[in-house]
């Protein structure tokens, strides 16, 4: 039977993540969360894909610290507890996943490179005050077009783009039909 | 005014704040207001409040009281409700949050419902966070929707499978005929999708892993079909057709090849080809490059496939990008047991990495280098290391030094070296290396019996430099302690001849005992050492009294009883002090130690026709923690009758470890008719939960003592 358990705070977060089967490890190829980090290390957009608590949400800033940190020019990658974080600066935002460590690092690298042209050629230069003044429709709507349980869900540039705008005009009919006086 | 500039005009404010104070104040009221809203009917403001609240969430603030909200709007009719209901339920519900059940009736409708927008909020929520009960509920419709003739669903759907057997594997069975016929898609987003789920089908069940093992030659056509392509605007990425895509079928086709011969041979020319074919000058062609070479060295290949693959991994180790460097040392480190004299070959480069500035790189490069480490090596290995360790960052160097002290200890090439290096690292990093390293050189050097002279010479002079690093000045008193004869006698063949006079030597321990910068252990070994020389010197021993006796009232109680116990044996048992402070032998369990008591109870100065007694003195030298020590006199015959045998109570029961202590227990002899003695002498004591036994035996008593 195969079972995953996540360990309390106080011991080791991110640790004791098993996935047994008939006693061999078997590992667990995912993307735990996606975080964007102000350069003062503000939260923009977190997105989880894992269920954790409160608490262990606050134990990723010393996470965040560390990338904070990080001299320009470094390694992209680094080891927090026993997960792999892949960041990368844009501007002011860095952008964090935190991986297991079976993934492939540079593909999760093109990854974020792909989130980043998305919200760019949607919004057109999207910048951070964008991304705080309309975090729902500008950050995570796009993100949940192009990310689903941590895995890459449309890898086409343009398809994304197809449908967030549908779902604008969806919504924007609906609005339009809603502000409409019934008679 | 529209409800939505509120949000940003609340957005506004909060970040207008000047203080943290201003903040919270400003985010209470707006939570107030929030909550009051929330209370009220529909005003066709839920959603906008619903937003502020997960803006206000993200900020760090509690949030909870807007779950229910969250609840509400899911089953709102109206598409834009529905949409900030569902992100909200994402942010704010998960599994362990009791108010997620209650949206499974909801997201069941949705996923029946007839915009397909609406239907894939509701895959993507329980994609993101479905339950398990949950999950079992809705897997049926996962299914249906899998075969749907939609390919934004059925991607989606896909997906949320994905999310499905990794809550319930069991439900793995019910997706496998539908995951099967979606590899003919030719919608990549769908493709992938279908990818990913037969991935995590086989990778949970060995049957299923059997049935698409069948697949392996559609995958292969698929992936030719990608490296081979022209230019697609839609999927290209630095030249790579969606290297997406083709990551995650090379993933796939590594766990349909495990251990599987024809697999693997069905895999091998598409292998080549897209090693061969793909260009690694970005990051993208690196990734899928990458991916290749995790496969190679995964399955049953060729040889001449995995030499490939070695010489890739060799080729990124020389690539200006860091992160290109970085985890072309994480592949290798994964196949330096396998194939170890591949990697040996780009031990070089690896090397030339520890010099790298960035901090991830130096720790991969470290790890690879130590399991490079060999026999053949270990002299130019170990001059990389130490160097590295003179500049290493804080966080590595004690990963450094227990790494260089196992490959000194497996590949030492000679016992000076063996020496030499140790002694190097504890000038260079003694802060950060393990307690065990000072009781194990200790052993070290003791075992080195020709270099004793060189030895002490070397740790002299590293004392008199420096005496903050406690580990190296530990072993440095020890040492002269010990062996002060052959550092006063002043030649020595390994190195030059420097004249130390027994002033100078009695200087530096004493300015290590005064010293603030020693540690209590430190201490102890000082004042040892400058007893131990007692026994060595011959000019300076009432200087030697003089500092012993200061410490008798010393505050340090450790050192205070140590001192105590050494000025009895100025005073009241010279005779004892010479055999108590020779040259000991090895550790307790080590078969010499009966030669150590005998030491202790030869050599008596006994005046005759007294009771004599006899003390022994067993030095903690030993490797571990405390001792408890008992002793049980044996007569090797039996006794005659006029002979009386009186053992008085030891000084204690536990003898403090690395020589920082002693226990003396007196044994009363009364031998009137002067009989010949033969005696055993057996201590049986525990160390570190052994217990452990030694033995002597003494034939004969010297005559004068009866």
């Amino acid at each position: 039977m195969v079972y995953r358990e996540m360990s309390a705070l106080s011991g080791s977060l991110w640790t004791n993540i098993k996935n047994k089967r008939c006693g061999e490890l078997m590992p667990i190829r995912q993307m735990y969360f996606l975080l964007l980090l102000s350069r003062q290390g503000k939260l923009r957009l977190q997105k989880w894909f894992t269920p954790v608590t409160e608490r262990e949400k606050k134990v990723t800033r010393e996470m965040t610290l560390m990338v904070l940190a990080r001299p320009p020019h470094s390694c992209n990658f680094l080891l927090w507890r026993d997960l792999k974080i892949v960041y990368k600066r844009y501007a002011s935002l860095y952008f964090c996943c935190g991986l297991e460590d079976q993934d492939n690092e540079l593909l999760t690298l093109e990854v974020l490179q792909r989130y980043v042209e998305l919200l760019d050629k949607y919004f057109g230069n999207v910048c951070e005050l964008d991304i705080i003044f309309n975090f729902e429709k500008k950050a995570y709507f796009i993100l949940d077009e192009f990310l689903v349980g941590g895995e890459i869900l449309e890898t086409s540039k343009t398809a994304v783009g197809i449908a967030m705008e549908e779902a604008e005009t969806l919504q924007e009919t609906m609005e339009e039909y809603m502000s409409k006086p019934t008679y | 005014m529209s409800p939505s500039v509120r949000l940003q005009e609340m957005i506004r404010v909060i970040r207008g704040a000047r203080t943290q104070g201003e903040e919270r104040g400003v985010i209470q009221r707006e939570c107030a207001a929030i909550r009051a809203q929330f209370r009220q009917a529909d005003n066709g403001t839920r959603s906008h409040n619903l937003a502020k609240l997960l803006y206000v969430h993200m900020l760090g603030y509690p949030a909870h009281f807007g779950q229910m909200e969250c609840v509400r709007l899911i089953a709102s009719p109206r598409y834009n409700e529905k949409r900030v209901g569902y992100l909200g339920a994402m942010m704010l519900l998960d599994e362990k949050q009791d108010a997620s059940l209650l949206i499974t009736n909801s997201i069941k409708n949705d996923l029946s419902h007839s915009s397909q927008y609406v239907q894939s909020l509701a895959l993507c929520t329980l994609g993101c966070m479905g339950s398990a009960e949950m999950c079992r509920d809705l897997a049926p419709e996962i299914d249906r929707l899998l075969r749907a003739s939609n390919s934004y669903i059925k991607k989606k759907a896909a997906l949320c499978a994905v999310h499905i057997v990794r809550k319930v594997p069991e439900l793995g069975e019910l997706f496998t005929p539908a995951s099967r016929s979606l590899l003919s898609e030719k919608n990549h987003g769908v493709l992938h999708g279908a990818v990913v789920l037969i991935t995590e089908l086989c990778e949970r069940n060995p049957e299923t892993l059997e049935q698409f093992r069948k697949a392996v030659p559609e995958l292969v056509q698929i992936m030719k079909g990608l490296v081979m392509s022209g230019y697609s605007p839609e999927h290209n990425v630095a030249g790579i057709s969606d290297p997406f895509l083709q990551v995650r079928i090379l993933r796939l086709l590594r766990i349909l090849g495990r251990n599987n011969e024809t697999a693997s041979d069905a895999v091998n020319d598409l292998l080549a080809q897209v090693a061969t074919n793909t260009d690694s000058s970005k990051t993208a062609g690196s990734a899928v490059l990458y991916e290749t070479v995790l496969t190679v060295m995964d399955i049953k290949s060729e040889s001449g496939l995995r030499v490939l693959a070695v010489n890739i991994l060799g080729r990124f180790l020389l690539n200006n990008d860091r992160n290109i460097r970085y985890i072309s040392m994480t592949s290798l480190q994964k196949i330096v047991q396998t194939d170890h004299n591949a990697v040996q070959r780009h031990r070089g480069t690896i090397v030339d990495c520890l010099k790298d500035q960035d901090a991830s790189v130096k720790r991969r490069a470290l790890e690879l280098s130590l399991a490079l480490v060999s026999a053949v090596n270990i002299r130019s290995l170990m001059k990389e290391l130490l160097l590295f360790l003179s500049s290493c960052p804080p966080e590595l160097r004690a990963h450094t030094t227990s790494g260089i002290f196992n490959a000194a200890e497996r590949y030492a090439p000679s016992q000076r070296w063996h020496i030499d290096t140790i002694l190097h690292v504890l000038t260079t990093a003694g802060g950060d290396v393990r307690d065990e390293t000072v009781p194990n050189l200790i052993q070290l050097i003791t075992t080195a019996t020709e270099l004793h002279c060189y030895t002490v010479h070397k740790l002299y002079r590293a004392l008199i430099a420096d005496i903050s690093v406690q580990s190296l000045v530990q072993v440095a008193c020890w040492c002269i302690g010990e062996y002060g004869d052959l550092l006063l006698r002043g030649e020595c063949e390994e190195t030059e001849p420097v004249q130390v006079a027994e002033d100078d030597v009695l200087d530096a321990l004493e300015t290590v005992l005064q010293s603030h910068m020693s540690s209590p252990a430190t201490r102890g070994f000082a004042l040892t050492a400058t007893m131990k020389l007692s026994t060595r010197i011959t000019h300076n021993v009432d200087r030697i009294r003089s500092i012993v006796s200061i410490y008798g009232s010393c505050i340090d109680v450790e050192l205070q009883q140590r001192a105590v116990e050494y000025n009895a044996l100025f005073k009241k048992y010279d005779h004892m002090r010479y055999p108590a402070l020779s040259t000991t032998a090895l550790g307790p369990v080590s078969s010499t130690a009966g030669g150590d008591l005998l030491d202790l109870l030869g050599g008596l100065d006994v005046t005759p026709g007294e009771t004599r007694s006899y003390h022994v003195t067993r030095p903690g030298k030993t490797l571990g923690p405390n001792y408890r020590l008992f002793m049980t006199f044996v007569s090797h015959s039996h006794p005659p009758q006029s002979v009386q045998l009186q053992m008085k109570a030891p000084s204690g029961d536990v003898i403090p470890a690395h020589g920082l202590g002693q226990v003396t227990q007196t044994v009363l002899l009364n031998n009137p008719n002067k009989v010949s003695l033969k005696m055993r002498v057996r201590v049986c004591y525990t160390s570190q939960d052994f217990v452990c036994q030694d033995t002597v035996q003494i034939d004969s008593f010297p005559s004068p003592a009866w």
